[in-house]
């Protein structure tokens, strides 16, 4: 058989409806995008529960283990809090990173195997795909920390519990991780190889963990580390936790400066995202 | 209106030129065939379609949408299934198809409705609940598919999508993209290095080569043309060279690592 003799071109120059699919709008259409990404993330939470348990074990042998012995030596000044109370933020938000990090990973793994290409070839709006990441990233990071809370709270670690602070926490904790979610998808989305990710990834991420307040004060870092610390998201995520779990501080403002890197690395996934494919 | 109109579509990667200067008209409901060997270019063709990759050059239209200008307008009128696997093992296939729902943005009321069909069409009723990651190969592409219907696309887009399928799934394959075409008059483009395939079930099939379109016709036409037996026989003819297998180490890598799950 042969095709139907093509149209003119004054014919296919025509005006053309819009798809049914974008009505509602660039907003709704962000909305519910995000939304069926983050559940699907959820979804896939909920068929992997093992992961989720083996990969709270790590937190917990930094706060008993390194924690411990630390807290013997009594060398870091922690303000006359329990050295295992003070770390308890710091390595949730570890933890926590460990979780973003992966989420990179998971960029290259799907573009490798086709499901990027696919979901950029749909009119999901490319926010979307990274904030439903970034959402997803929170869920599996507030979920540990539940676990780990709830393991601090066993063992008699005296963080000060109000409900405030317990949800303020958690809350800020989801926007760290969506924060490092969005800085190790970007990272991935240039570097695109599983290998160089690795190096690449462990370049960035344990400075940015070891040029924070996770393990130690700010005030016993040298000059020029005290001066990373200061831009250093980890700092602000950890020193709010801290300001919510055990009084003091501004998490607040900590909260909103965590806030300003959410938007900044927001976009700068978003952009470098449809990139990764090529 | 034309399914799909290109113009001179050039696409370079640095020093190579992936596509060279192709065109093509598509019309509605017509089943096309992009025909070549690994790196003649078809792939960069198709994601120069679906809106993935820019043009350097040129110009085309898919279910008369501008893809430069007007790419979301284009995204929501088109289904594409990759050649490498794109449905998430991590979920079952009742969430695959619902997370496409979603994500193409199938009216809330319909969704329920538009599944049931495209699980129809594919025939995969016996296996919503089961984790992707448990299919065969065939499964999978009929999931990847039933995935790609539930906007109801104008044009289908399928980059090599019965490669690595043994002989009844490919059948299968076909014979439901035939069912669909009929149906829902859906416009079908594929993407294949199977010369005899392309033959069979393809109504037009341009033959691409070093990233130009070196004939263009129905099968029949192309045979006649160039007094040949069998497509193969008219792709020595107008390239000079037998098909063979190239691609790169990561082509390799990618498709090897997805032959294994294909399993």
């Amino acid at each position: 058989m042969s095709a139907p003799s093509a149209a003119s071109p004054a014919a296919s120059a025509e005006p053309r409806r819009r798809p049914a699919a974008l009505a509602g709008g660039p907003l709704r259409r962000l909305a519910a995008g995000t939304a069926a990404m983050s559940l699907t993330e959820w979804r896939k939470l909920r068929h992997d529960q093992l992961d989720l348990f083996t990969r709270s074990v790590q937190p917990l042998l930094w706060l008993f283990v390194f924690g411990t012995a630390m807290s013997r030596l009594r060398a870091i000044p922690t303000g006359g809090v329990e050295y295992r109370a003070y770390l308890a933020p710091g390595v949730m938000a570890q933890a926590a990173m460990f979780v973003a990090i992966f989420f990179g990973l998971a960029v290259i793994w799907e573009r490798d195997v086709g499901q990027l290409q696919r979901l950029l070839a749909t009119p999901l709006p490319r926010t979307a795909l990274v904030l439903g990441k970034a959402a997803g990233a929170a869920t599996r990071a507030v979920v540990q920390a539940v676990l780990l809370l709830i393991v601090v709270a066993i063992a008699g670690i005296g963080l000060r519990w109000t409900v405030t602070g317990v949800v303020g926490a958690l809350v800020l904790l989801a926007v760290g991780t969506g924060v490092f979610a969005c800085l190790s998808m970007t990272i991935a989305s240039l570097v695109k190889e599983r290998e160089r990710f690795m190096g690449i990834g462990q370049l960035v991420m344990m400075p940015l963990f070891f040029a924070s307040s996770a393990l130690y004060p700010l005030a016993i870092m040298p000059a020029w580390l005290h001066d990373v610390a200061r831009v250093n998201p980890l700092t602000y995520e950890v020193e709010g936790l801290r300001g919510f779990l055990l009084g003091g501080g501004h998490p607040w403002l900590d909260m909103l400066v965590c806030l300003g890197w959410l938007a900044v690395l927001t976009a700068a996934a978003t952009k470098a995202y449809p990139k990764a494919i090529l | 209106m034309s399914a799909v109109a290109a113009a001179g579509l050039v696409v370079r990667f640095g020093a190579l030129t992936a596509v060279d200067g192709v065109s093509l008209e598509i019309a509605r409901g017509e089943v096309f065939g992009l025909l070549g060997p690994n790196g003649a270019g078809k792939t960069t063709t198709l994601r120069v379609l679906t809106t993935l990759l820019a043009p350097d050059a040129g110009a085309a239209t898919v279910a008369g949408y501008d893809v430069r200008s007007d790419g979301l307008a284009v995204r929501a009128s088109i289904g594409y299934v990759p050649q490498a696997l794109s449905a998430d093992g991590a979920l079952t296939a009742a969430e695959n198809l619902d997370f496409y729902a979603r994500v193409t943005g199938v009216p809330r009321g319909e969704r329920a409705q538009r599944i049931a069909a495209a699980v129809e069409a594919m025939e995969l009723g016996p296996m919503l609940d089961r984790l992707a990651s448990t299919f065969s190969g065939g499964m999978l592409r009929r999931l990847e598919i039933a995935t790609a219907l539930l906007n109801r696309p104008e044009v289908l887009f399928l980059d090599e999508p019965t490669v690595g399928l043994d002989p009844t799934a490919r059948a299968l394959v076909w014979e439901r993209l035939h069912a669909l075409r009929a149906e829902a008059g859906t416009t079908v483009v594929v993407t294949t290095h199977l010369m005899e395939e392309a033959e069979r079930h393809c109504d037009r099939l341009a033959i691409m080569h070093g990233g130009r379109i070196v004939a263009l016709g129905t099968p029949g036409e192309l045979l006649a043309e160039h007094g040949a037996g069998s497509i193969e026989d008219v792709f020595r003819a107008v390239t000079g060279h037998a098909i063979s297998d190239e691609g790169r180490y990561r082509d390799v890598r990618a498709q090897r690592r997805v032959a294994r799950r294909l399993g």
